[in-house]
């Protein structure tokens, strides 16, 4: 399967015409010293109806969630996505685009991303966001290099009930970079305020907070917010990673975050194994000019009749201007998935939104009394939650899945991979997509294995 | 027309879609959450109908211009064809609908696709090993100095701290640089070959041998030129102890022909969204997996896929040098199952001819410019190269912006502009080799119509477009008066 158009002969005439007789005299610049000559050692080609049997079959060994009843969550959330958003999300303009740089014949892109950063910071209460970055743990990144400023030293303070993949990408960045972090201690599922109070020194750089944390438990951000700001320069950075929840609890701008960073994949977005994720990132209007990545600013024409239009704004602070003096290197984003993420949310709309949170706690709620009524499953934290608990599990979690699985269960995440101590305590998620039968099943699985 | 705003269309109560429905039984909100807790007021989300939204987002579509819209020659961003299968694949629910936390047991064909791609392109590239968990190129930039980072503290070898990069290269190589703590410094490019002035590079590895780190190279380069004396390059920058980063932007001209690791890098990353046609959605996602060789394998990000002797894939945790993960999950794989669809579409035969079409179509419209407008280097270049508009800018003060704004009125895409900045009034021209003859042509023609108005009619030039939605757009208040953002009440213009 070829997808070069030009024939042989066609070629041929184009060499000609250019006074050369073979391609190879094209291929004079590359030394013989470093040529490949030998052909690739790849597979053959396949033309596209082979191709489809064979990635067919391929995708025919991966249990999907379509075919099984998910309640694992920890990060990356299951969905109800309206049909329009992908027959919308998939027109070819906006697929096959590139990062809108001619203005005048990229309006859709860019006025679809400022849709994007309105309706970012409608959900999150916050001033100004931008046109998305890599994923929730490298917008979480991007936010204390914001804090850290341009010589990228200086201590950063972290929840132990963030993200334990989100944790370990800070340290990866923290090496490179020169930065140093502590991890502030969990108390009962939740940051422990004593510690961070005595933990935030003036020279704080930032300090991040997951809401709901990993454990699904809610934080007390308003009693942490005058904690973090003991540090004056100190940056409240907020970390969200499950989006439904900004539907019903207090938001990052009504607690006086600086900066809320998080992953907005479910909204309207293929799960795919975790990514492409949607990664984004919102904040004060006084540090527009510190935002990493892509802005999309609204303008009018320079004459005639001075109609709106959209164009890439504030680039003076990008990699592409100023180089080496840039405060982060991104360049591609995820722009496909933020359009994907406004036409989600314009699709459900206000009342869709408020309806996405509700759901969610009922359920989750409804889950756990439900499952906490079962002998021997415990709740592991008396907190509140949104849509994600954390149960002590009578039976070792191995052979639970197992049993799950005959049923067609996806069981929650085991918290033992990330927290010693931790082995049979599973973080059971329950979104808007869960039926009251399928909870019903967990539940009536979940009491013979008890019994 | 402009199109207005979801915010501004619709009316209270107006809904597109419905959630699930409330089946089970429920209790008062606030006695399942703290009152303080709470959200005080909705999101002022839209209120619009399916109707609207369908209508508002097409229109948004129709005024986006893409490959499949037309010819785009954005030089360096190799905007290529993305085939329709790829994106067929890619929402297979085997692949669109797992969750990056199953057991491995449960995503056996996810596992393997990873796997395989990451042989393929451990192949392509002649390294050891790949790793698919960066997100894009400058991700991939970013990790790749990171494992030489790690790598040099290992060999005590931490003080170095100097990457060195051509005045040609991409922003994202000086700030990836920046990022790892590294100090950029800057290498001249030789003006008659367009390659790295090997003088300079002599002097800066006598005078800071023992500080270089690194050296960061896209071959063939921005200027669409192979540089002749990468082996030699190589060689001297090994033996000061520092390393090879290539930067894969440009690896549409080298497939089959050519390998970053018998070029003698030692690490380099490839951008699926340019070489391996997954499409550039508007700005993202891509992919920027890494290659590297064996002395660096242990650092890689972790995990990486395995496979056992029962034929099983698995995750298999890298060792203590890792550097760690760069990303939460394991890489844009929505991306990565479309270049494993490419790469299995093309095979070796496919991919050394996609390469040689690539270079073919540069060249031929280089040949088809030079009457009209100066070439900065004129000499067989690999799949791009760099018109300028050197000529016109003097005889009748029309510059590249302009010539790019006329290309619009024509039904294409602009070249990148003013890129790279060695070179002035730059017009970066990278056909791809999924163009045909007459598209090719038709661009000739077009941009030979240019250079005649910009003699005889320059001012049609200078204040195109002319037919495109919204004409020339006032950047200069979009930066000094910013609005990111829509409020109510806000007017449609400043």
């Amino acid at each position: 399967m070829s997808y070069v158009p030009n024939t042989p002969e066609e070629q041929q005439a184009m060499l000609e015409s250019l006074g050369l007789s073979s391609i190879e005299e094209l291929l004079e610049p590359v030394p013989s010293e470093v040529r490949l000559n030998r052909a690739l050692d790849l597979p053959e080609a396949l033309p596209e109806p082979d191709l489809k049997r064979v990635m067919s079959r391929m995708a025919a060994k991966n249990k999907h969630l379509d075919a099984m009843i998910s309640f694992l969550g920890a990060g990356t959330y299951d969905r109800s996505v309206p049909s329009v958003v992908s027959h919308l999300q998939r027109r070819s303009e906006f697929v096959t685009s590139y990062t809108p740089y001619q203005p005048e014949v990229s309006q859709g892109m860019l006025q679809a991303i400022y849709e994007f950063q309105t309706m970012v910071c409608q959900i999150t209460d916050m001033d100004i966001a931008n046109a998305s970055l890599y994923d929730g743990s490298t917008a979480m990144v991007e936010a204390v290099l914001m804090a850290l400023g341009p010589g990228g030293r200086g201590e950063v303070l972290i929840s132990a009930a963030v993200d334990p993949q989100y944790r370990q990408v800070l340290q990866t960045y923290a090496f490179a970079r020169g930065f140093t972090i502590k991890e502030v201690p969990v108390q009962d599922g939740v940051t422990s305020q004593a510690d961070l109070r005595a933990m935030v020194q003036p020279t704080t750089a930032a300090v991040i907070i997951q809401q709901p944390n990993f454990f699904g438990c809610v934080e007390d951000m308003k009693a942490i917010e005058p904690i973090v700001h003991q540090g004056k320069k100190t940056a409240f950075v907020s970390v969200i990673t499950e989006p439904a929840s900004l539907s019903v609890l207090a938001t990052p701008g009504m607690y006086n975050a600086d900066i809320a960073v998080g992953e907005l994949m479910s909204f309207g977005n293929p799960m795919a194994y975790g990514a492409p994720a949607l990664g984004f990132m919102a904040t004060k209007q006084k540090y527009m000019r510190l935002l990493p990545g892509r802005l999309v600013g609204q303008t009018i024409e320079e004459g005639g009749e001075q109609r709106t239009g959209y164009v890439l704004t504030l680039q003076t602070r990008e990699q592409h201007i100023r180089r080496e003096r840039a405060t982060s290197n991104i360049c591609t984003n995820q722009s496909l998935l933020a359009v994907g993420a406004t036409i989600y949310l314009a699709a459900i709309g206000k009342q869709g939104f408020r309806d996405l949170g509700e759901l969610c706690v009922q359920k989750a709620h409804y889950a756990y009394r439900q499952i906490t009524a079962i002998p021997g499953f415990e709740p592991a934290f008396q907190r509140p939650f949104f849509d994600e608990f954390v149960i002590k599990c009578p039976v070792s979690l191995s052979k639970l899945e197992q049993r799950l699985e005959q049923e067609g269960i996806l069981g929650g995440y085991n918290l033992g991979e990330s927290y010693p101590g931790m082995d049979n305590y599973m973080l059971v998620c329950v979104t808007e997509t869960r039926s009251k039968e399928e909870i019903d099943l967990l539940v009536s699985v979940l009491r013979e294995v008890q019994a | 027309m402009s199109e207005s705003l979801i915010f501004e269309k619709g009316s209270v109560g107006r809904r597109a879609s419905n959630m699930p429905s409330m089946d089970v039984p429920t209790e008062e909100m606030d006695s399942l959450l703290p009152a303080e807790f709470l959200r005080s007021e909705p999101a002022s989300l839209p209120e619009v109908s399916e109707i609207e939204v369908v209508r508002h987002y097409t229109h948004l579509a129709q005024r986006n211009f893409g490959v499949d819209t037309g010819f785009y020659p954005l030089g360096s961003c190799t905007m290529k064809y993305n085939p329709k299968v790829n994106e067929d694949m890619a929402a297979l629910p085997g692949f669109a609908h797992i969750h990056p936390l199953q057991p491995a047991s449960s995503v056996q064909g996810a596992i393997q696709l990873i796997y395989e791609l990451e042989q393929y392109l451990a192949e392509i590239s002649g390294m050891a090993r790949v790793t698919l968990q960066p997100s894009a190129g400058a991700h991939g930039e970013l990790t790749g100095l990171m494992l030489i980072k790690a790598y040099h503290q290992q060999q005590n070898q931490g003080h170095r701290n100097l990457v060195l990069i051509p005045d040609n290269a991409h922003g994202t190589n000086p700030a990836s640089a920046t990022l790892a703590d590294y100090k950029a410094v800057e290498i001249q490019t030789e003006p008659s070959t367009g390659g790295i002035e090997m003088e300079h590079l002599k002097q800066l590895l006598a005078e800071h041998g023992a500080e270089v780190a690194a050296i960061m190279l896209t071959n063939p380069n921005t200027l669409g030129l192979f540089d002749a004396n990468i082996a030699e390059i190589g060689r001297m920058i090994h033996s000061v102890g520092g390393q090879l980063y290539y930067d894969g932007a440009n690896a549409n001209a080298v497939m089959g022909i050519t390998r970053p690791g018998d070029m003698g890098f030692d690490v380099v990353h490839f951008n699926l969204h340019k070489t391996a046609s997954t499409p550039h959605g508007g700005g993202g996602p891509g992919a920027g997996p890494i290659g590297v060789k064996e002395h660096l394998v242990s650092f890689l990000p972790g995990p990486l896929p395995a496979k056992n002797e029962h034929g099983e894939y698995y995750w298999q945790e890298q060792g203590e040098e890792s550097i760690g993960k760069v990303r939460a999950n394991l890489g844009n794989f929505g991306v990565l199952v479309r270049a494993y669809a490419y790469f299995r579409a093309n095979g070796p035969d496919g991919l050394r001819h996609v390469s040689e079409s690539a270079i073919l179509n540069a060249n031929y419209l280089r040949h088809g410019l030079s009457e009209d407008y100066e070439i900065a280097f004129p000499l067989i270049n690999q799949h791009e190269f760099v018109a300028t508009a050197r000529r016109q800018k003097e005889e009748s003060g029309v510059t590249a912006t302009d010539i790019a704004k006329r290309l619009l009125d024509f039904g294409m895409y602009a070249p990148t502009v003013y890129f790279p900045l060695i070179v002035p009034e730059a017009m970066m021209i990278e056909p791809t080799e999924t163009e045909t003859r007459e598209s090719l042509d038709n661009f000739i023609s077009v941009m030979k119509r240019i250079a005649e108005e910009a003699r005889t009619d320059a001012e049609i030039v200078k204040t195109a477009p002319h037919t495109t939605v919204v004409g020339r757009l006032d950047q200069a208040l979009a930066a000094r008066k910013p609005n990111l953002r829509w409020t109510p009440g806000q007017e449609q213009t400043h």
